[in-house]
């Protein structure tokens, strides 16, 4: 504590290379929390509900899309208890900025198939019987500000409607609980009534609930055999396993973040060492006369690393406090891509933990140089 | 008077690549308290080294030291340090004042390894600063401040912790004459009023006049007997 002003004045002695050599170390904490977040949000999705639910795709790509009458078909099975149609609708909100995920969707089984999508009994009735209703997600809702009873314009860059126009109109029933962010679902049948022809009876892919979990597998198999020798044969999954293969092509991003934080960091620590020896080599003699005051080899050395620390600690918590100032702007806009945007208190603990062990690793080099320096040698390079 | 400083048989060697060269041979030297000596001789005779040695900041070859009670020659790293802390107070040619600290800190720093609180460390080093006749440059950094008061500064923490001996390497060697003659007036004074046994190295004449003894050096050896009044001090071992 004696030693702060000392501490303090030698990390402002130059205080340009000081200031940059800051900026650089709040800048890769400030990546470190964005990345870890990215990488949060989509590790995230792999533990999420549905055990006993089953994704049916298109065989050959995910861009295909299925015939409605699938549902039916899967519908009548035993072995199935509920199935439910989704479709990739797209377009965008007044901007193309505004773009989030936007499907028509059969009201009554869509929210029997995801009963954690909490949605009232009042809301689903008017989503049900009013045919160019749509459902918003609460926080989509409270983005753009909709209000039950609002027309809300989507404009479509996939599906014209019959009659030319690539305006959709949708009247908003209400809102429902979503934790994935920002979602619109408009009522499939008047999807399907008002699209282009090309469009019609199709389905991008579907959600069923297996009637027996443990025979899930053969439930698979039943499903893709009957379709197999159609013209748009089925793969089925487990959603589990769905979202477990989604997470590992995102598990790529969290490697691959990974590896740019520790390029980051690597070069963090090629530049700030390379600051903290000249800093060092520059003060010898000032060390020097420190140890011919009195003081031990290993306080002078504490206080080198002590300084080392010090810098890296304040340009992680900058870091870290200017990421957390961040966060809501960035859940808002992110949230429709990666999910849940948050940056959590664990995240910010590692961060300094990492701020830390970088200072650590910084000023040893120049720590133990110091250690070792001889008075008589280094006052005679003075 | 007593003794405070005892050099017996003392060498000191480096090695220079694979050369081995004699910087010290057989130094006897006895000071007693209260002493203000001048090491005079040329460059290389090895008045520095054996001013490092008495400050505890290097180590001899062979030989003995004892410096106000400590045999030097065997004490560890850190029983030095903790004995420079209490006993030596350095003054250096180039005043070595850290540049990040104002007058006022630079004069604390040696007070750190007391126990003393931070108002008793702020009161003596205003006193120390006071001594030495800067009380009102106690906020300026070393870089505001000229040569001569940089080096009042350096004074004033080499006093600070009352050590029992002034160890001062050309104090006045970067300094122009009338600031060195205040230096020399400084030390004379502090030897005076305050009883500090000071051991100073110089190039110039003119500054071990104002000591009370001088010693001259030559290729590592005392080579002639004191030049001063009355002695307290004991050359009797200087080789001639």
């Amino acid at each position: 504590m004696k030693l702060i002003s000392l501490l303090w004045g030698n990390m402002f002695r130059k205080p340009t290379r000081t200031s940059l050599t800051f900026v650089s170390l709040v800048i890769a904490f400030l990546l470190f929390m964005l990345l870890r977040a990215i990488s949060d949000a989509f590790s995230g999705g792999v533990s999420l509900e549905g055990m006993d639910r089953i994704v049916i795709d298109s065989k050959y790509s995910m861009t295909d899309n299925l015939p409605l009458s699938y549902v039916q078909q899967i519908r009548s099975l035993d072995e199935v208890d509920q199935v439910t149609s989704m479709s990739w609708f797209g377009g965008y909100y007044r901007e193309p900025r505004n773009s989030f995920a936007t499907y028509p969707v059969d009201p009554e089984s869509y929210f029997d198939i995801f009963p954690e999508q909490l949605i009232s009994a009042e809301t689903l009735g008017r989503f049900n019987n009013i045919r160019v209703s749509a459902v918003a997600s609460e926080a989509l809702a409270a983005q753009y500000g909709w209000n039950p009873g609002d027309t809300i314009p989507i404009i479509q860059d996939i599906f014209p409607q019959e009659n030319g126009s690539w305006t959709w109109q949708f009247e908003l029933a209400g809102t429902f609980e979503y934790s994935g962010g920002q979602l619109l679902l408009i009522n499939y049948d008047y999807f399907n009534e008002a699209v282009i022809g090309w469009g019609k009876d199709q389905v991008g892919w579907l959600v069923g609930r297996v009637a027996d979990p443990p025979e899930v597998d053969s439930t698979i198999q039943l499903i893709d055999g009957m379709f197999e020798n159609s013209s748009d044969p089925t793969r089925s999954t487990t959603e589990d396993e769905y979202r477990r293969q989604f997470a590992s092509q995102l598990g790529d991003i969290g490697t691959i973040s990974g590896m740019i934080l520790m390029a980051v960091f690597f070069t963090i620590i090629l530049l700030t060492g390379n600051t903290a020896a000249q800093a060092f080599a520059e003060r010898v003699p000032e060390l020097a006369t420190m140890k011919t005051l009195g003081f031990s080899d290993l306080s002078v050395a504490a206080l080198v690393l002590a300084e080392a620390v010090a810098l890296c600690v304040c340009g992680g918590m900058v870091g870290v406090g200017i990421a957390l100032l961040l966060e809501p702007g960035l859940n808002a806009n992110l949230s429709e891509m990666v999910g849940s945007f948050d940056m959590s208190g664990q995240s910010a603990l590692y961060a300094l933990g990492l701020a830390t062990l970088l200072g650590l690793i910084i000023g040893a080099y120049p720590a133990i140089s110091a250690k070792r320096l001889t008075i008589v040698d280094a006052l005679r390079e003075r | 008077m007593s003794e405070l400083i005892r050099c017996t048989n003392v060498c000191k060697e480096y090695l220079r690549g694979a050369e081995k060269v004699e910087v010290l041979r057989n130094v006897d030297l006895s000071v007693k308290r209260g002493a203000f000596i001048a090491l005079m001789g040329p460059s290389g005779s090895g008045k520095t080294t054996l001013l490092n040695l008495i400050g505890g900041l290097d180590a001899p070859t062979s030989g003995e030291i004892e410096v106000d009670g400590l045999r030097l020659d065997s004490a560890n790293a850190r029983s030095l340090a903790s004995w420079r802390a209490q006993s030596v107070g350095f003054v250096f040619q180039f005043y070595n004042l850290l540049p990040v600290l104002n007058a006022q800190r630079n004069v604390e720093l040696p007070l750190l390894l007391t126990d003393l609180s931070r108002s008793e460390r702020h009161k003596n080093a205003a006193l120390a600063l006071d001594i030495v006749g800067l009380s009102d440059r106690g906020k300026h950094k070393p870089g505001e401040l000229s040569g001569g008061q940089q080096q009042r500064v350096a004074i004033a923490r080499a006093l600070v912790s009352d050590p029992c001996l002034l160890v001062c390497d050309e104090p006045t060697g970067d300094l122009d004459r009338t600031t060195a003659e205040e230096i020399l007036e400084l030390l004379q004074t502090l030897h005076r009023e305050l009883g500090k046994t000071i051991l100073m190295v110089t190039h110039d004449p003119k500054a071990a006049n104002r000591a009370e003894y001088t010693l001259h050096m030559d290729k590592g050896k005392l080579v002639s007997t004191v030049e001063g009044p009355d002695l307290e001090l004991e050359p009797a071992r200087t080789v001639a």
